[in-house]
């Protein structure tokens, strides 16, 4: 199923430093009619705007207060600032798209409409660390989906470009993209976390300071280093500044990509009708209930104090007809086995947590179903090497709050669901361990 | 590093292969799962345990356990 791009219905034709939305999924304008999407890019933006001196750079990027649009909402400088300290010409720079999470198509609608944004914000985050190495990282299925692999030779002749960039294929793996497992396969290993510290900024991509930055964080990197602070911020909260890019997943429909303004009202971007939850932040996010949902906002101010975060921007409306618990139990399945199974609690208890909730989903549980679910969630919780088994029980913990109702239901062998049309996306197929690579 | 020293005491979880020696060592920081795998209490070691805790960490037979410098707070997220 591939995602919709939203701002394809906009007909907005104004360059992307006006000061409305969207930013990043801009309508290419009339060089796009020719196919050229390197012409429409410059037409819209120009060219990198190289600064030949780091420090400009992640100055602006502080000023304008970006956050990683990855999931962890980390500020951007400080990672720029970090890597940058490290001795000249050793840093390795790394376009993330490696987009593991199955509800996210965001990275994907970015790389179809606006490639080059992404990748002149390489080119700077290149420049203000001092690369001399950048690497797109990105899911193999998307980049036969984009035009990468055409587009970037396009940029060589055209000499937009000082570093050049290397593109390789990650493994359609959940945790692919987590930072360490990244830096693990870009340097010849396989996809799997590694324990920290050294982190990756410190010893990453074959033992080089390393910044791992999602793709959207570098496109509006790329508006920053063009359109100033000033401009980012005019959009956003005062905390929490700018756009982000959001992936809707409604009724049954294909899912949906839209640019939102944070602190937009979740009840803007979703139609909360006939919905009985909202899933937010993805698979290592959190349910919200329908009537939670439709007094929040998209901002981690607002979530925060709900259990709930932005993440990557995953927001799917559970349709009032499907049940809850059935939903959570098939995504943990997943989770559990995406485990990379190095450390031995996520290895042991992953799987008992799924196979819990599942007796829990199926309506006939035993009688110390909540119990055990409650003492592996804690089992589990902060003893891995990354952060899986902790985004695992976040869900978990979410589905039997929120849907703690149903739950009693299926303890006395009752389900309220009309439908269990599978809701929430998961890939079809186990995963199988040789895979990683 | 003086023996008086308080630490903290971290597992490498991808290197624990749940052998239990730690928790046969140290009993009073560190218990097992019920899948055999250390649950660290206590933080940060007390200075009477210091020595008890050096010799888990010696004898681990995977070197997954460490004995770290009171704790640091946690950089760049993921």
């Amino acid at each position: 199923m591939s995602p919709q791009t939203a701002s394809s219905t906009l007909a907005q034709q104004t360059p992307a430093g006006g000061g409305g939305l969207p930013r990043l999924l801009l309508p290419a304008g009339p060089a796009s009619q020719t196919g050229d999407d390197l012409a429409a890019h410059l037409w819209r933006d120009g060219p990198v705007p190289d600064r030949g001196d780091a420090g400009a750079l992640i100055g602006d990027v502080r000023a304008a207060g970006l956050t990683g649009r990855g999931g962890a909402s980390f500020p951007v400088h400080r990672k720029l600032a970090a890597v940058a300290a490290a001795r000249p010409g050793r840093a390795i720079v790394v376009g993330n798209a490696a987009e593991g999470e199955p509800a996210s198509h965001k990275d994907e609608a970015l790389l179809s409409a606006a490639p080059h944004l992404v990748l002149d914000g390489l080119q700077l985050a290149a420049e203000a660390v001092g690369a001399r190495r950048a690497v797109l990282y990105i899911r193999a299925d998307l980049r036969e989906r984009t035009r990468l692999d055409a587009q970037m030779p396009e940029r060589y002749a055209s000499r937009l470009d000082r570093v050049a960039v290397e593109i390789v294929s990650a493994p359609a793996r959940f945790l692919a993209g987590e930072e360490s497992a990244l830096a693990s396969l870009v340097s010849g290993g396989r996809a799997v976390p590694r324990f920290t510290p050294p982190r990756v900024f410190e010893r990453g991509v074959d033992g080089h300071p390393t910044l791992v930055q999602n793709v959207e964080t570098l496109a509006q990197l790329a508006l920053i280093a063009r359109y100033g602070p000033g401009w980012f911020r005019a959009l956003g909260t005062a905390d929490e500044p700018g756009t982000m890019l959001c992936t809707l997943r409604q009724a049954d429909g294909p899912a949906s990509v839209a640019e939102a303004e944070i602190g937009t009202p979740l009840a803007g971007l979703l139609d909360l009708r006939a919905v009985s939850a909202v899933l937010v932040g993805g698979y290592h996010g959190a349910w919200l209930t329908a009537a939670q949902a439709s007094a929040l906002a998209l901002s981690n101010a607002a979530l925060r104090p709900a259990g709930a975060f932005t993440g990557a921007g995953v927001l799917a409306a559970l349709p009032a007809d499907r049940c809850g618990l059935v939903e959570s139990a098939r995504v943990v399945r997943y989770l559990a086995l995406e485990s990379a199974g190095q450390c031995g609690p996520c290895l042991n208890g992953l799987p008992s947590i799924a196979a819990a909730l599942a007796e829990l989903a199926d309506g006939h549980p035993g009688p110390r179903v909540l119990a055990d679910l409650s003492r592996w969630a804690g089992l589990v919780e902060a003893r891995g090497a990354c952060h899986h088994p902790d985004g695992t029980v976040r869900f978990v913990r979410s589905a039997l709050s929120v849907f703690a109702a149903e739950a009693g239901q299926h303890q006395r062998g009752r389900c309220t669901a009309a439908s269990h049309r599978p809701f929430l996306p998961v890939p079809a197929g186990p995963s199988t361990d040789a895979d990683w690579s | 590093m003086t023996t008086a020293s308080r630490g903290d005491l971290r597992v490498n979880p991808i290197a624990c292969s749940g052998h239990g020696l730690c928790a046969e060592l140290l009993p009073e920081l560190i218990s097992l799962d019920e899948w055999g795998y250390p649950l660290i209490t206590g933080r940060p070691v007390p200075p009477g345990l210091v020595r008890q805790a050096r010799r888990a960490v010696t004898d681990c037979p995977a070197l997954a356990l460490r004995l770290e410098p009171a704790q640091k707070k946690r950089r760049a997220g993921a």
